[in-house]
């Protein structure tokens, strides 16, 4: 059968020219890097490259620390942990500001953070499912507030949050600001000349590149205890040898990714689009969020009469690959705050199915998964004890 | 099971072969019209279970013989994941052919059960056994429809999980059959505890009449009793304590003394029990018509104490006071 691959926001295929760039680094050059020998330092090179094209992709500065580590859930880990280190375990700050929509490793950690005595405060989403300044300000205090973290691009409905607003009202209070843009890169500009965020996180295999390696951004003159302790790689910020090969490929897709930003824009944006036309063309569906408020890739819809985990089931029987944030195996079954706050009703929070495109996704594909999807709702509506099919 | 669960198993792959292809293609999926009922000269009972806000809703057809009140089809439609509904589906197929009481006794550990590929493994992952307890939970509600009932007269009135209407007596009958030790694994097979978790334990979302550490804790308690009773009245009366020989004298004179006395208006208590140079000596008081009879203390002692011998040992000695 062939499989049609819509769950890019769970993780990318590898391009496969970032794996041909990985590739001399296994059996050839694979010298470590903090060796004084030519087969340590026959891997600089590249390494530099790599990191020329990190810090171009997001427009970080010379002065400005991007640390390369095994992900996005680390490196959040990192800055959570730190900081609470750094400025809460004694002082003088207290709080950590979040969102009630964050990806479960910042969420958890700050819950691990309040078992040890740190107060975390979680912001609601607004009506369009994204948070405003005006929350912020009611949500923060100077003298109190230790770090604010707001995710970039929200993984579940793709909408996009006002991160330069939200990095200024923080810059201009003294506060920490942190952006999980795991969702973000290679999806919208992330232009950190532009946007004063402290600290920023990514992983590789979001974006077209390999699984296990992310990085993690500081801007200059900021502090962070390290979260492993070791070695001297990463000038001592980050214990562990680097992964070579890994941080090559990740250099080169985020270089891609930047690249292809206006096609992600243009091409990926009217495929999606054209997705979504065609499932608001079925009955009773809706999808979650404005269009232009969410990244170009992402589709969460709502199929009434549907449970999520039995669409996904017999999507995959049928060769197309979703997901749901509802699965009623999952341990959220509270509410779906985005639901909450967007007013949508609770008979539709276990109905939702994520569509997410990349680059790679084709015409054909989305037109041949559009059909499967309509025929999937039919099916499942036919059995559903709760859709009245003459409504 | 460390290295198994360190990169973590797809819930979907711990389903058995018989869960997906009911997934795939349940058999009893539809419904059952009144027509269709009619022309097999039967009852239509239609009954919902569920709310698609808690995740899972599902209504139940049967074809009831109204002279045997034997199910003669069933149907069902489901709004659910996948292992709901092929729950459903095989509860649907346990029911047919029974009488709708024979079918009240179908538990969702039976509907489990019979979608092992073998008996050794479960069917479904912990985390989806909730989904079973809905299709155990609409036989009781479509029984009551057909009865023309009050379900609470077939299950529990007092509610302990609102959010997934989780009564008191199924709470316990889980924790008594699948032997839960701990809150999560309750919330797990019932979903009771899932949603608003007000009634996990108290100082929640709100105020509860019951609470799941507090009937967790109650029900193991109970449990640990029967099991020591049992084990008790298991052993040889001689090993037996002095409560436990008092608790197996009273159950003894219950069953064969007592009922014998009272046809002639009387009956017996024991006063006291103790033991000494070998024998167990019991200290009765006649009751009632008893209370001076000339048969008390001869046929009549006679009856009780040879009646001990035989159920409970040789070394009694039924001692009137």
């Amino acid at each position: 059968m062939n499989r049609i691959y819509l769950d890019n926001n769970a993780t990318t295929i590898v391009d496969p020219r970032v794996k041909e760039a990985m590739e001399p680094f296994f059996c050839q050059q694979y010298g470590n890097p903090n060796s004084l020998h030519s087969f340590g330092t026959e891997t600089h090179p590249a390494m530099r490259l790599a990191m020329d094209r990190l810090y171009a992709g997001i427009g970080a500065g010379d002065e400005d620390d991007i640390i390369i580590n095994s992900c996005a859930c680390e490196g959040n880990n990192h800055v959570l942990k730190s900081v609470y280190f750094d400025l809460i375990r004694n002082g003088p700050k207290s709080e950590i500001v979040t969102t009630q929509v964050e990806h479960p490793c910042v969420l958890n950690c700050c819950a691990f953070l309040e078992s040890l005595g740190a107060k975390v405060k979680y912001m609601p989403v607004n009506s369009d499912g994204t948070v405003d300044g005006e929350t912020l300000r009611q949500h923060i205090h100077p003298d109190r507030t230790a770090l604010v973290s707001v995710m970039w691009a929200n993984n579940e409905t793709g909408l996009v949050f006002p991160v330069q607003e939200l990095a200024e009202i923080c810059r201009k209070n003294g506060i920490l600001f942190h952006s999980d843009a795991v969702q973000a890169i290679g999806k919208v500009s992330v232009d950190l000349g532009r946007v004063p965020v402290d600290f920023l996180t990514f992983s590789a295999h979001k974006f077209h590149g390999p699984k296990g390696v992310g990085g993690l951004f500081i801007r200059k003159g900021l502090k962070l205890t390290p979260l492993l302790h070791g070695g001297e790689q990463m000038s001592g910020k980050r214990a562990g040898t680097v992964n070579v090969p890994y941080l090559i490929g990740m250099g080169l897709a985020m270089e891609m990714a930047v690249d292809n930003l206006a096609y992600e824009d243009s091409s990926v944006r009217r495929l999606r689009d054209r997705l979504e036309d065609a499932i608001l063309a079925i009955p009773d569906t809706m999808v979650v969020g404005k269009r232009k408020l969410r990244t170009p890739n992402t589709i969460l819809a709502s199929f009434r009469g549907i449970e999520g985990e039995a669409m996904i089931w017999d999507l995959n029987a049928n060769g197309v690959a979703a997901s749901t944030g509802s699965a009623c195996a999952s341990e959220s079954l509270e509410p779906n705050p985005t639901f909450v706050a967007m007013g949508i009703s609770d008979d539709l929070a276990h109905t939702s199915i994520r569509f997410s495109l990349s680059r790679f996704s084709t015409a054909e594909e989305i037109d041949q998964a559009a059909e499967v999807i309509r025929q999937s709702a039919q099916r499942l509506r036919e059995i559903s004890s709760t859709y009245k099919n003459d409504k | 099971m460390a290295k198994n669960d360190l990169i973590g198993g797809s819930l979907w792959e711990q389903y058995s072969a018989k869960v997906s292809e009911r997934m795939n293609d349940p058999r009893h999926r539809g419904e059952i019209s009144e027509a269709e009922a009619k022309a097999l000269g039967a009852r239509l009972v239609v009954a919902d279970w569920g709310a698609e806000a808690c995740g899972d809703a599902v209504r139940l057809y049967w074809a009831v013989d109204p002279k045997t009140d034997r199910i003669l089809a069933a149907k069902f439609k489901s709004f659910g994941c996948g292992t709901a509904i092929a729950s459903s589906d095989m509860m649907a197929e346990l029911s047919v052919g029974k009488t709708v009481d024979q079918a009240l006794e179908i538990t969702n550990i039976e509907v489990e059960r019979s979608l092992r590929d073998n008996a050794d493994t479960p069917a479904i992952p912990p985390q989806k056994m909730h989904c079973s307890v809905m299709a155990y939970d609409v036989i009781k509600k479509a029984a009551s429809v057909y009865k023309g009932v009050d379900m609470a007269s077939l299950v529990e009135e007092d509610i302990v999980c609102e959010c997934a209407r989780v009564g008191l007596r199924t709470i316990k009958d889980v924790i008594r059959i699948n032997d839960l030790k701990t809150v999560e694994e309750i919330t797990q097979y019932t979903k009771a505890g899932a949603f608003c978790k007000s009634c996990l334990r108290p100082g929640g979302h709100e105020k509860r009449k019951y609470y799941l550490v507090d009937i967790l804790r109650d029900t193991r308690m109970a449990m640990e009793q029967e099991k020591l009773f049992a084990q008790a009245d298991a052993a040889d009366f001689a090993a037996k304590n002095l409560i436990q020989k008092h608790r197996a004298i009273e159950k003894a004179l219950d069953e064969k003394i007592r009922p014998a006395l009272a046809a002639d208006g009387g009956s017996l208590e024991v006063v006291d029990i103790r033991e000494a140079d070998g024998k167990v000596n019991i200290y009765i008081r006649y009751l009632g018509a008893c209370k001076g009879c000339v048969s008390s203390t001869k046929g009549t002692l006679q009856f009780i104490e040879n009646m001990l011998h035989q159920e409970l040992a040789e070394n009694i000695r039924v001692i009137p006071v």
